[in-house]
């Protein structure tokens, strides 16, 4: 794991929320010292009101309004509900998941109980990435709970695949229900017929930490921070361009300048791979928030900010992510299956032209076929993975466009070859054991 | 009553019937996937479509009776490779 | 002319149908491999390769038909109707006119699922009709065990083991070409190799390298 640590209080009133205060433990006890009890409402649907007025949106990446989300399934009718705590974090440049987990998993754990009494739910599962000492430290925890009589539905653990769309919720609904973990083409959608054709509910960790605090102190304090549109905090994981990775929990609409040191950099990635890149002098006058960043094609998505730094090529490491985001591709659908790879061949071309020696001539087609294919994916996929990737490509080579006409000329801005984005291995390089698309056995 | 015209991307294999049957409204893409027109389907096309989605190999076509609900509206995409 | 329930005419009826039920299915058989690998016919739109196999099994049904009743209908051997339909229960031949009946059994099945297969789905289309690879051989057995004209060398047997081998042939394809996706819809390969800085110095491979060559073959 990166140097990912607890941020120390940032000063402002009420931070951090979800994180512990520097050097608080996260045992049971220590949670319930700072928290308090799992504050049941004693009958299901009682907390939606709670979570409609505080205005929370998912923290998973796609900010839909979780009351939205609780009362379809709530009032689904195809079976007894299951919630489904959503922690596989496939991005490989986030971590605000798996801080969470370390940190703070009592919080995720109240309110995966809250959410499931919120819909009925008979069934709880905690979706997690394949890390053994985390998941030993988890259940662990589970039982602790169950020992104590904090929980009222059990939760069982089921590890994700390290794939990047293991996160999707159609793709964790089938892999939960034993089968393959890649998208399912919908409708119906999981909040009516998902694991075991059961209504689901699925939220990212992050959103079930915040709604364990709604419960206890009410949507006016949840209010208390952020916008009046993106109310909340949420956690960050910040790519700095000296190489450092923290995990920062800020108020939505901070300042991008008061999160990152953009004095270093030539480009800010936010919202991750499936995001979008802003130069670092228009990222200086943005704010964290869906509102200032949308306009310029970005979104908060799940929290990535990653600083470029000054000196690397954008191109170099937009192909890197593209090859990337081609490899981890389901292969379910034709557009995305040959689209992305030839995406990602071509941008690699662009990124390679750049510093041939005598200096290649132009490839004007290269430009052509990119535009072509991007415009061929977009919306023809079963899920967004082409949609993200689309979007990322397009604002790469908004953002490089010096950058391309350089390379077109034989020539590069980016001295500095090191890779500086993290790309996990292939599907048959992976460092985990769990690498394909299905679950281990011994968790079946 | 309108209806539109979807394809289910997982279970189609780019079999190409549909763009044969069905040129008004689908062409395929340069990997042999189809393109389909989006908005409702013209009324005087129904016997068309209709046989399109009975005879799609994969079964991956639809009619569903309500509008898209992913508007890939006004996106022009040039398919390159066109098979009729 | 004889009368309609000479023995003659209707066991010639029965034998001559079934030959062109066995040439059929065979033929229905090769078009629909055909279309799964998605192969073509030449001169023929793909939608009119569709129609030809649909054409060719309702023709068979129909010579399969006659073949049948013609059979029960024929007075020279023991089979009622029932025994066309439900294996083994014949008085004459029950092995040979069982395999029939089950044979029978399954392109009723297959018949009627895609005939509905609008309303059935996918899975249970596609599941059913995986069943004709075992209708096929099964008619075959019961072609070449209930009928005399194919134990002896002729036309008869010639025209049978031509629609077998074609079959095999057909079958043999389609196992080949299982790994390849059909028509050209590979990915390229990404170039991995590594990237030149000025100068022309070849530098590290980015992370991933060269092992990362991507040619997907989906299996589909």
């Amino acid at each position: 794991m990166n140097a990912v640590t607890a941020p120390a209080p940032a000063g402002e009133g009420g931070l951090p929320r979800l994180l512990p205060p520097a050097g608080l433990a996260a045992g049971l006890a220590a949670h319930l010292g700072r928290h308090g009890p799992v504050p049941y409402r004693g009958a299901p649907r009682a907390l939606i009101a709670d979570v409609r007025a505080s205005g929370l949106t998912g923290r998973g990446g796609a900010a839909f309004p979780v009351y939205r989300k609780l009362e379809a399934v709530a009032t689904a009718r195809t079976g007894r509900a299951v919630v489904v705590g959503n922690g596989a974090e496939g991005e490989p440049a986030s971590h605000k998941d798996e801080a969470l987990l370390t940190l703070a998993p009592h919080l995720v754990l109240d309110g995966l109980q809250l959410a499931a009494e919120a819909v009925g739910a008979g069934q709880a599962i905690l979706y997690v990435r394949h890390d053994v000492l985390l998941r030993t430290r988890i259940e662990t925890q589970i039982s602790e709970r169950a020992a104590n009589g904090l929980d009222r539905v059990t939760v069982n653990l089921m590890p994700a695949p390290g794939r990047f769309v293991a996160g999707e919720e159609s793709a964790l609904s089938s892999l939960v229900s034993g089968g393959k973990g890649v998208p399912r083409f919908t409708p119906p959608r999981v909040f009516e017929r998902g694991v075991d054709g059961r209504p689901t509910l699925v939220q990212n960790v992050e959103t079930l930490a915040h709604l364990a605090l709604i419960a206890r102190h009410g949507p006016a304090w949840f209010r208390g921070l952020g916008t009046l549109n993106e109310p909340g905090t949420m956690l960050c994981t910040l790519r700095q361009a000296d190489g450092s990775v923290t995990v920062a929990e800020p108020a939505i609409g901070t300042s991008l300048r008061a999160l990152l040191d953009l004095g270093a950099a030539s480009a800010v990635l936010v919202g991750g791979y499936h995001g979008a890149w802003i130069p670092a002098e228009q990222a200086a006058r943005l704010t964290l928030s869906n509102s200032a960043l949308r306009p310029l094609g970005g979104f908060t998505g799940a929290g990535v900010l990653a600083a470029l730094p000054a000196g690397r090529c954008g191109l170099a490491e937009a192909a890197g992510v593209a090859r990337y985001l081609a490899l981890e591709s389901a292969g379910q659908c034709g557009p995305c299956l040959n689209g992305l790879p030839s995406i990602a061949a071509a941008m690699t071309e662009l990124a390679n032209e750049g510093g041939w020696g005598g200096g290649r001539g132009p490839d004007p087609r290269v430009l052509a076929d990119l535009t072509r294919w991007a415009g061929l994916v977009e919306g023809r996929g079963a899920c967004h993975h082409p949609d993200g990737t689309v979007r990322f490509l397009r604002s790469a080579l908004r953002v490089f466009a010096d950058e391309v006409r350089a390379h077109r000329r034989g020539r590069c801005n980016g001295p500095d070859d090191r890779p500086f984005l993290p790309v996990r291995a292939g599907p048959d390089r992976g460092q985990e054991p769990d690498e394909n698309w299905t679950r281990t056995g011994a968790d079946r | 009553m309108t209806s539109t015209l979807r394809v289910n991307p997982i279970a189609c294999s780019g079999h190409g019937l549909c763009a044969e049957l069905l040129p008004e409204l689908i062409s395929l893409d340069e990997w042999g996937y189809p393109v389909i027109a989006d908005g409702p389907v013209p009324p005087r096309l129904a016997r068309e479509v209709r046989r399109a989605v009975t005879d799609c190999p994969a079964l991956a076509l639809a009619l569903t009776p309500e509008p898209e609900r992913r508007p890939a509206a006004a996106i022009r995409r040039e398919t390159g490779r066109s098979e009729s | 002319m004889h009368a309609i329930t000479s023995g003659t005419a209707l066991w010639y009826a029965s034998r001559a149908t079934g030959v062109v039920s066995l040439v059929l299915m065979s033929a229905v058989m090769i078009i629909g491999i055909l279309i799964n690998r998605q192969g073509r016919l030449p001169g023929l739109p793909r939608f009119a390769v569709l129609g030809l196999h649909r054409n060719l099994s309702l023709l068979a049904v129909a010579f399969v038909a006659v073949h049948v009743l013609s059979a029960v209908a024929d007075s020279f051997v023991s089979i009622d109707l029932a025994a066309a339909v439900i294996p083994f229960v014949s008085a004459y031949e029950p092995l040979w006119v069982g395999l029939g009946a089950v044979s029978l059994d399954i392109m009723a099945a297959v018949i009627v699922t895609s005939l509905l297969r609008r309303h059935l789905g996918r899975r249970v289309w596609r599941a059913v009709h995986w069943l004709a690879y075992a209708s096929w051989p099964v008619a075959v057995a019961h072609s070449i065990g209930s009928s005399p004209d194919l134990r002896h060398a002729g036309p008869l047997l010639d025209l049978t083991l031509t629609c077998i081998a074609a079959v095999i042939i057909a079958i043999a394809w389609r196992l080949a070409r299982a790994g390849v996706v059909p028509r050209p819809r590979r990915a390229p390969e990404l170039m991995a190799g590594p990237r030149l800085a000025p100068g022309g110095r070849a530098d590290e491979p980015r992370a991933g390298g060269p092992q990362m060559n991507l040619v997907p073959e989906a299996r589909r």
